[in-house]
């Protein structure tokens, strides 16, 4: 007869040895099985995941795209360059608060920005649909110029293809970004450590949210302006009041801060704990929301950044980065702790605890 | 946000988590089923659950309106879209939900007009505007979304709208209550009866559970104080020795239910003998079709679909986790042939199911016991 005390023991053990498999396979690589590629590949969640891991980072493989950071550094003769590329497929073109020029400068400044890198140039390659209205080509253009003169980078090369009338919506931008690395930077995706605070540069989701209504799609009208804006003064305030205390920096775009919180979790094997009351969220975006049944975490933002920052420097920091406009509602809305690793758990404004996922899919149309 | 903040007050949470507190006795372990995935998403969203005593546990019921359609109906929904002609519409969830070759989202990646509507009013106004194509509306849900699609399926007829038709698959939430309720080795000691359902069909179905089978019942709300809520109601039936339909969402769920929305239903709906259920097998009378007087709205009859029924894998025991008889690891298929990815049963299927919470959550589960 066996005394239930070692029964209860055996069985837990037993749950021990299934948990013990499931986080081995979640610490895997992501493999690509899928036979084709559908939208959820491009939401910047679990299938984009496992796309990158399982196709892109085999095939080219190196040192600095291993990094998975915003932008790649290059090293030539001690001389530390970031480099940077995306493509901007927004519908429609021209939408509250910016536009898809607008977009393809910013997008490219902040991903070279948030990897403590000075944005210097910029290459621009446009995809232009037949039948076009020059006078929208004008104004993106015009555009371009703007917000590149804004972030004080230079347009430096270009190129130009028209594609059949049903090929593109419109135009489709990409941008190939260049910029100096910081010396004040020491910045890594695998460098937050336990202890190490979270700051969010102001309020989330409105991007997104501003695009979904611009859609008209919902029937729903709100003054939600995007979010478009560079980010290099901000974060060039933050290497000055922070520098080496900085962690990590990442701009939340597709998939929202859930997922850049999810990212930088995995990669430096920490857990992070949120706590939803303190992230700034305004209350036209919390409205929609609702109504959409859409968690603002998840929303993609066009200017606002993540910031991982040794506790000390906390406090400096967030101050550095209120003074900057733009950035006024910055806050701290959590910590990164040691256990359980990988994971990002959210203190509910309700009091309750849950786990904030990865995005699993993409319910929504696309928006950058 | 007004009229909604006061339903998630942290302040009032705490206080309902201590009565709840007072209300269990310390030795025994309380099982409560929430019948209704509306509830597993608020319980997951606010973290309800991290509020109560460790002895009481939720249990995920079988009210995840996609997770429980089974496999063939996906094929079957594919197959259609890729008819000739067709466009395809459904709900924005429905997409991921995997058939035995695919998911409706890979088969609008492999060229399949699918889209996806918000509303079956939606899918109507496609077929409007598309009158050289057949649009074909997967109707999904229990008795909640049942009228809408009642409702569309009246006015395509009044409009005289001939390319619309429905593929309905609408079930019904009683018969699996009851089949849970029938087994034997069935573990729960109440539940939290479906708000949005009984807005629809109102208090009085639910009376049999506490008639028949002596477990209380308290209909809810969807805001975290509603749930916690009715979860008091419950321990303290329990307490008290009492067993009955208590309604804590009164401010919406009127005794009788919508009767005007319940005479559109009958005017619309009939009963199948049976629907097939992903991880729970055939329950009769469990799903609703077209009735004759609209037939010709009814896809499945307008088109030829394989109609195939594809077995759930034996080994799937999602039958016996939603029963509370087994936790989910202790099924024999979990995280191995069934994962989050390929998922087999319906507690896997939805990232609120029973298993795929386990499977990517277990890890804070157990530190969360511990604590």
């Amino acid at each position: 007869m066996s005394d239930p005390d070692s029964r209860a023991s055996a069985v837990s053990d037993r749950e021990q040895k299934i948990l013990g498999i499931i986080e081995t396979a979640r610490g895997k690589q992501k493999k690509f099985r899928d036979e084709k590629i559908n939208m959820a590949h491009g939401a910047g969640g679990k299938a984009t995941q496992g796309l990158i891991e399982g196709v892109f980072v085999p095939a080219f493989g190196s040192g600095a795209l291993n990094e998975m950071g915003d932008a790649g550094i290059v090293e030539i003769e001690g001389l530390e360059l970031a480099i940077t590329t995306d493509s901007y497929v927004v519908r429609p073109l021209r939408f509250p608060g910016g536009s898809i020029g607008e977009l393809a400068v910013n997008g490219t400044v902040n991903d070279l920005s948030v990897s403590g890198a000075r944005p210097v140039a910029l290459s621009l390659s446009l995809v232009l649909e037949e039948g076009l209205p020059a006078d929208e080509l004008r104004a993106e253009v015009e555009a371009i110029a703007a917000a590149a003169a804004a972030a004080g980078v230079e347009i430096v090369a270009g190129d130009t293809k028209v594609v059949e009338r049903g090929h593109a919506d419109g135009m489709y931008v990409c941008t190939t970004g260049l910029g100096r690395r910081d010396p004040r930077a020491t910045l890594s995706p695998t460098a937050v450590r336990p202890g190490d605070r979270i700051l969010l540069s102001g309020s989330i989701g409105e991007h997104g949210t501003a695009i979904m209504l611009a859609r008209g799609e919902f029937e729903l009208d709100a003054e939600i302006e995007s979010d478009t804006r560079s980010l290099w003064p901000a974060v060039d305030a933050l290497l000055d009041a922070a520098g080496p205390e900085l962690r990590c920096m990442r701009d939340a775009t597709r998939g929202g801060v859930a997922s850049v919180l999810n990212e930088i979790a995995r990669s430096s094997s920490v857990a992070m704990v949120v706590r939803e009351r303190d992230v700034p969220v305004h209350p036209a975006v919390a409205g929609a929301a609702e109504i959409l049944g859409i968690d603002p975490m998840y929303v993609a933002n066009e200017g606002k950044m993540v910031v991982f920052v040794a506790a000390e420097a906390a406090d400096d920091a967030l101050r550095a980065l209120r003074a900057v406009p733009g950035c006024e509602q910055a806050a701290e809305i959590g910590e990164v702790r040691t256990e359980p690793p990988g994971m990002v758990l959210v203190q509910t404004s309700f009091g309750g605890r849950r786990v904030m996922d990865q995005l699993v899919g993409d319910p929504l149309p696309r928006i950058c | 946000m007004r009229f909604v903040d006061e339903f998630r007050d942290a302040d009032l949470g705490q206080a309902l988590a201590g009565e709840i507190l007072s209300l269990v006795e310390p030795g025994r372990h309380y099982k409560v089923m929430e019948v209704c995935g509306g509830h597993t998403h608020s319980i997951y969203k606010y973290g309800v659950d991290d509020l109560l005593p460790a002895n009481v546990e939720l249990v995920h019921g079988p009210g995840c309106p996609v997770c429980v359609i089974p496999m063939g109906r996906v094929d079957d929904g594919i197959a259609l879209a890729h008819q000739e002609g067709v466009i395809f519409t459904c709900f924005g969830d429905m997409m991921r939900v995997p058939g035995s070759n695919g998911s409706l989202l890979e088969a609008k990646a492999a060229g399949a007009d699918i889209r996806m509507v918000y509303s079956p009013l939606d899918a109507l106004r496609i077929a409007k505007h598309n009158p050289d194509r057949e649009v074909v509306f997967f109707a999904i849900g229990f008795e909640t979304t049942a009228p809408s699609t009642a409702l569309t399926v009246k006015r395509a007829r009044a409009e005289g709208i001939t390319n619309f038709s429905c593929m309905c698959s609408h079930v019904t939430i009683v018969p699996p209550l009851r089949a849970l309720l029938e087994s034997p080795d069935l573990r729960l000691d109440g539940f939290i009866g479906p708000g949005h359902v009984s807005t629809v069909v109102g208090v009085r179905p639910f009376e049999f559970i506490p008639a028949d089978y002596g477990k209380p019942v308290a209909v809810a709300g969807f805001e975290p104080l509603d749930i916690l809520q009715a979860i008091a109601m419950i321990l303290r039936q329990l307490a008290e020795g009492r067993c009955e339909v208590e309604n804590q969402y009164k401010r919406v769920v009127p005794y009788e239910g919508n009767t005007r929305a319940l005479e559109v239903m009958a005017e619309v709906f009939e009963l199948r003998p049976h629907f097939e259920w992903r991880g729970l097998g055939f329950i009769s009378h469990s799903g609703l079709k077209l009735s004759e007087a609209y037939a010709d709205l009814d896809a499945e009859r307008r088109f030829s679909v394989p109609g195939v029924r594809v077995a759930d894998p034996k080994a799937c025991q999602c039958g016996e986790v939603l029963k509370g008889v087994i936790k989910p690891w202790e099924c024999k298929v979990f995280g191995t042939a069934c994962t989050p990815e390929r998922p087999i049963g319906t507690c896997m299927v939805s990232s609120e199911g029973a298993c795929a919470a386990y499977y990517n959550y277990g890890r804070f589960a157990r530190e969360r016991e511990v604590v």
